[in-house]
């Protein structure tokens, strides 16, 4: 025991005494938070938009001056020639085209049937979704407008749907995005260091030297792993800190339970971290393998991207993603107020994969060769 | 007693060590000697439990280095090569940290440390990384005492350190080897050879000698001869064609010659003349352990 917490003494005296690190621990992270949070943000907005009019009719305007009312837009020309659009969308200085024919007016006076063109740039193909999806909803609008005007009463009537956004109301996508990120920031930060600190002592030597005492194993993993740990959970409060108080994230749930559920977690990504650190040999080595599993479990992890809509076999491998059960668990706490029994699920999952893995830290690490 | 048996140990082709066998007795200081890539370190990590052997055995005390790893783990003091201890740690830290890896204090086994720690410490809370190389080596052969070894292994502990640090270090192994302390040391310099009680010659994995430094000097089988000239290098090309000559090296700023039995000053130095060689002194000399070294390997 008196070994183990000598080693944790050692590693943190070591920590502090990096210059590097402590910008890294108590900067780095919060600015990722505070800029993170602002602009990972899935509404659209600065669309500019092209109109091609060729019916130049007051009912014509009267549809461009709805849609340039809508504030995602910018309306940044109105022309008859779709040549001169599709040229600027060319030069990626529109976005979207809508394309007004002629005869707009006078079919839509006489109850005949007429179309309203949107071309949209997707290269971003969020951004063009989206943007057609706006202009859908506010060219049905504008119909709906004009057929009860004129007392039209044949006109296609779609389901009226009520939007109602439960746990999040006002679709603040802030509510969601920053405990996500949060999640992230804890994640990467006990990876990256757990993963380059027993390389670290490959690299300069001194395991040889440690190897030959009579250390064991495992109080040599958990003299290593706990320091880590302290500090994951001291960035976590800060990150939750913030989270709620500048961003005014609610938590419904049980602080506790967020608290059980990390600690569990930062065992499991640091035991991850550990593994990497026995199968390399350089800190660089680490550095990259640290870099390809932190991406495939950001980028994997239904924080930018649904899950849902991945396919099938990309669903699968989220499965084998922490960051994934993290988040869902983190989410469901703090902004659904669940208790442990909706999230029992995700929590054995983790233990058992936190316990694997660092069996196998343990188990890898040689001390002989 | 260490036990060396037929050890042998290849990294896939490379033929590391080659059947090597030797004992190092209890409280002898003993000298492994050999160029770089000899061997030597392959050798030290098999004995400190580091490394397994592809043949033969080694023990240490009469406990295996494969199969009792840990009790040697007790026994041994370990010195690697490079420098390894916590460079970010002071030097108080660093022995307080493998003080407590042996689950000792440095308070109980101050007497053995104490000659040399003394030297450490006006530096005691100095960053390791920040002492000279001098100190470096007093500081990593105070945490490789710090648990009362019974044997002590270094490996190439004078590499890299001045001259007059390395004769301080020889001179605190000899006084650690009045404590009772056995001691393997591992060296490149001829000169740390002389010190020992005994010493290995190792060249490209085998031992190709095994003796005491007197006795090994002793069995040098030629007359020696030290010349100095102007231009060694040139000196030593001309040479080849002396037809009394066995081999002739360059030593520092002198030529060591070995030549025939018969060969007399008169000899060399009409040999030079005729060659336009002009030598600042000719003169026998008892030969060293270097020439020796330099005898077996050709």
């Amino acid at each position: 025991m008196r070994k183990i917490l000598f080693i944790i003494q050692k590693e943190f005296k070591q920590i502090f005494r990096n210059k590097a690190m402590k910008p890294i621990l108590f900067v780095m992270p919060f600015v990722q938070l505070a800029v993170l949070s602002y602009t990972a943000d899935f509404t659209v907005k600065n669309i500019n938009l092209f109109v091609q009019d060729m019916d130049n009719s007051v009912l014509s305007k009267e549809l461009i001056s709805k849609i340039a009312a809508f504030n995602n837009f910018n309306l940044k020309e109105i022309s008859n020639s779709y040549k001169k659009g599709f040229y600027k969308i060319q030069q990626n200085n529109i976005d979207v085209i809508v394309s007004i024919p002629q005869n707009f007016s006078k079919n839509l006076q006489t109850n005949k049937k007429t179309e309203v063109a949107i071309i949209a740039d997707a290269i971003n193909g969020t951004k063009a979704g989206v943007s057609i999806n706006y202009l859908q909803n506010i060219i049905l609008d504008f119909t709906k407008e004009q057929a009860s005007k004129k007392g039209f009463t044949n006109i296609k009537q779609g389901v009226n749907i009520i939007k109602r956004n439960w746990f999040n109301p006002l679709l603040n996508y802030k509510l969601f995005m920053v405990p996500g990120i949060l999640v992230l920031l804890v994640t990467m930060i006990a990876l990256f260091l757990s993963g380059m600190n027993i390389v670290r002592e490959k690299e300069i030597g001194t395991i040889e030297q440690l190897n030959v005492t009579p250390i064991k194993k495992y109080q040599f993993i958990i003299g290593k792993l706990l320091p880590f740990l302290i500090l994951g959970i001291f960035e976590f409060s800060i990150g939750l800190i913030i989270a709620v108080l500048w961003f005014k994230v609610p938590i419904l749930g049980s602080i506790t339970l967020i608290y059980l559920f990390t600690i569990v977690y930062l065992i499991l990504i640091l035991g991850i971290g550990m593994l990497i650190s026995t199968i390399t040999n350089t800190q660089q080595q680490a550095l990259f393998l640290a870099w390809f599993f932190s991406v495939i479990f950001i980028l994997m992890s239904g924080l930018f991207t649904p899950i849902e809509s991945m396919p099938v076999w990309a669903q699968n491998i989220t499965l084998f993603n922490p960051i994934r059960y993290y988040v869902e668990v983190i989410r469901l706490i703090m902004l659904k107020g669940s208790s442990f029994s909706s999230i029992s699920n995700n929590f054995i999952i983790i233990s058992f994969a936190a316990i694997f893995v660092n069996l196998l830290a343990v188990f890898n690490y040689q001390k002989t060769v | 007693m260490i036990k060396i048996e037929n050890i042998s140990k290849n990294y896939n082709n490379v033929k590391a060590l080659k059947k090597v066998s030797f004992n190092v007795k209890d409280g002898q200081l003993f000298g492994l000697i050999g160029p770089d890539g000899a061997g030597k370190t392959s050798l030290f990590r098999i004995l400190t439990t580091l490394l397994i052997p592809s043949e033969g055995k080694a023990s240490i005390d009469n406990f295996d280095t494969v199969k009792n790893y840990k009790e040697i783990r007790r026994i041994i003091g370990y010195m690697p090569e490079r420098f390894s201890l916590y460079m970010d740690l002071t030097v108080q830290e660093n022995l307080n940290f493998f003080a407590t890896v042996f689950n000792t204090t440095i308070e109980e086994n101050y007497d053995l440390i104490k000659d040399i720690y003394q030297m450490l410490e006006p530096f005691k809370n100095r960053k390791a990384g920040d002492l000279s190389g001098g100190m470096k080596q007093k500081l990593a052969l105070s945490c490789a005492l710090i648990h009362q070894p019974k044997y002590l292994l270094l490996d190439e502990p004078t590499t890299g350190v001045d001259p007059v640090s390395r004769k301080d270090f020889w001179e605190m192994l000899q006084k650690l080897q009045t404590k009772g302390l056995t001691t393997l040391v591992s060296t490149p310099f001829m000169d740390d050879a002389e010190l020992c009680d005994e010493v290995a010659l190792i060249q490209n994995g085998e031992i190709m000698s095994i003796d005491s430094p007197k006795n090994i000097t002793q069995k040098y089988p030629h007359k020696l001869w030290e010349i100095i000239t102007l231009n060694n290098y040139h000196t030593l090309k001309i040479l080849d064609n002396f037809t009394n000559k066995i081999s002739a090296f360059a030593f520092g700023n002198a030529i060591h010659l070995a030549c025939s039995e018969k060969t007399n000053k008169e000899d060399i130095e009409s040999f030079l003349a005729q060659n336009n060689i002009k030598a600042k002194s000719i003169k026998i000399i008892n030969p060293r352990i270097e020439d020796a070294f330099m005898e077996l390997m050709t």
